[in-house]
């Protein structure tokens, strides 16, 4: 690994401003999972670390009471989500989705916020947070701005975060009463995969507990980006929901995935999988609502 | 170079370290700690494995830089002075848990971990934590069969 200094600032602002001295050189590091294999690999070759560890409010996880807001701050580790009963009662999907990244020695130290800025189309952790409308809060030179956290993604590796820019957390919205949430991570083996094909659905019902009020189908691996399928939601969302329907919503989520074919699987398999997992995962929300 | 204080196994120690330097690194090659091994050294196999501040990590991922102020316990802490095994060391020996040795040192830091925080760990517990340490040898089965002993002779608290 090439030498640098690491520097350990308290505040964003600091951290920003830190960029702004050494900016061509510089590289900001949460966790360092991701960044400290590519230091090893020569893809990253800074001379300064900027450290986001020390800085607290990175680090809060935090549900407001009269909003229902929920704020996962960016240095939240994976393994903090896991534990968290809130984050397992309320939010599954986010559980389903952390609770199988990499190793427990990997989420551990890695973060959440870390796993969206390394912006790979297998982000695990991008699904949920697409999936419950989750909006990034983005700090850089320029000051603050929001991004949707479906928007956050340009191509693998490319978020719409400018350089200096950093990701300070992720607020999700309250999510609708009658509302269940899931996520699979398809892959070949059960342990220390990445995902073959990432399906996270979420359906929110009406107080009929039949008519879809609001449903999102999140796929990771589809594309060069986690993508929303668009038609497959509108073709539940206002209908009475039926495994039938649940089918339906596969076939037109698995036609307007952008998969291909790759070392780790096939495009074939990988849309008979979307189907498949598609109605499995609505089923998982459904009984989910009942069981509420 | 930058100067860190941790506290390893039973020893404060102040270290000058640089920045650069992972943990593993500062641990095998500046302090002469071999037990703790290096395997694929990109965070897939866990050999490496140690307990910072009581969370099991890959110290091949984790720079020392970011030990400062922690408390991090390595293989080479689990014996007592006298040599006596811990009950989880005795226990991959009892049950078969060691073949080769290599992925031994992160497989029982990985289930020191986990049996601290959760004496009572069932066997899909065991599995979840032990995920992300390969074995090449075992097949897995005696090393999960060595954890779950080992709740009953004292490995966990």
């Amino acid at each position: 690994m090439k030498p640098f200094n690491y520097l350990t600032p308290a505040t964003v602002e600091e951290a920003v401003s830190l960029f702004g001295q050494h900016s061509e050189t510089a590289k900001y590091i949460a966790g360092g999972t991701d960044v400290i294999v590519k230091l090893k690999d020569g893809w990253m070759e800074p001379d300064y670390l900027i450290s986001l560890k020390k800085i607290e409010e990175l680090s809060e996880l935090r549900k407001n009471e009269n909003t229902g807001d929920l704020t996962i701050g960016a240095t939240v580790t994976h393994a903090t989500l896991e534990k968290s009963i809130m984050i397992q009662k309320e939010y599954p999907i986010i559980y389903d989705a952390v609770s199988n990244i990499g190793s427990l020695q990997v989420r551990n130290v890695g973060t959440i916020g870390g796993n969206l800025m390394n912006a790979v189309p297998s982000a695990d952790g991008a699904v949920p947070m697409i999936a419950l409308d989750g909006v990034a809060l983005i700090q850089g030179p320029g000051g603050e701005r929001s991004v949707e956290v479906k928007d956050l993604f340009i191509e693998p590796y490319k978020t719409v975060l400018k350089p200096g820019e950093i990701l300070k957390k992720i607020t999700i919205p309250a999510p609708a009463p009658r509302t269940g949430s899931a996520y699979i991570k398809f892959g070949r083996r059960a342990a220390m995969e990445l995902p073959l094909i990432g399906i996270g659905v979420l359906l929110s019902l009406d107080a009929d507990l039949e008519t879809c009020a609001r449903a999102r189908i999140v796929l990771g691996v589809a594309g060069p980006t986690p993508m929303r399928a668009y038609e497959a939601e509108k073709l539940l969302t206002g209908k009475k929901i039926t495994e039938d329907l649940l089918r339906q919503a596969g076939e037109k989520a698995a036609d307007e995935s952008k998969v291909r074919d790759s070392v780790r699987g096939s495009a074939w398999h990988r849309k008979e999988m979307i189907r498949v997992q598609v109605r499995r995962m609505g089923l998982k929300c459904l009984e989910m609502i009942k069981r509420n | 170079m930058t100067i860190i204080n941790f506290k390893l196994n039973n020893d404060l120690i102040e270290y000058e370290i640089k920045d650069h330097w992972t943990l593993l690194h500062l641990l095998r090659e500046e302090m002469g700690l071999i037990g703790t091994k290096e395997g694929c050294g990109n965070g897939e196999c866990g050999a490496c494995t140690v307990i910072v501040d009581k969370l099991a990590i890959n110290s091949c991922l984790y720079l020392a830089i970011d030990a400062d102020k922690k408390t991090i316990e390595t293989i080479e802490g689990l014996a007592s002075t006298d040599g006596k095994l811990h009950p989880l060391q005795q226990s991959f020996v009892d049950n078969g848990g060691i073949q080769c040795g290599f992925c031994s040192p992160g497989m029982i830091m990985s289930s020191k971990a986990l049996l601290d925080g959760n004496p009572d760990a069932t066997r899909e517990e065991i599995k979840h934590a032990l995920a992300g340490n390969i074995c090449r040898c075992t097949g897995y089965l005696q090393i999960f069969e060595s954890v779950e002993a080992a709740k009953h002779t004292g490995g966990a608290k």
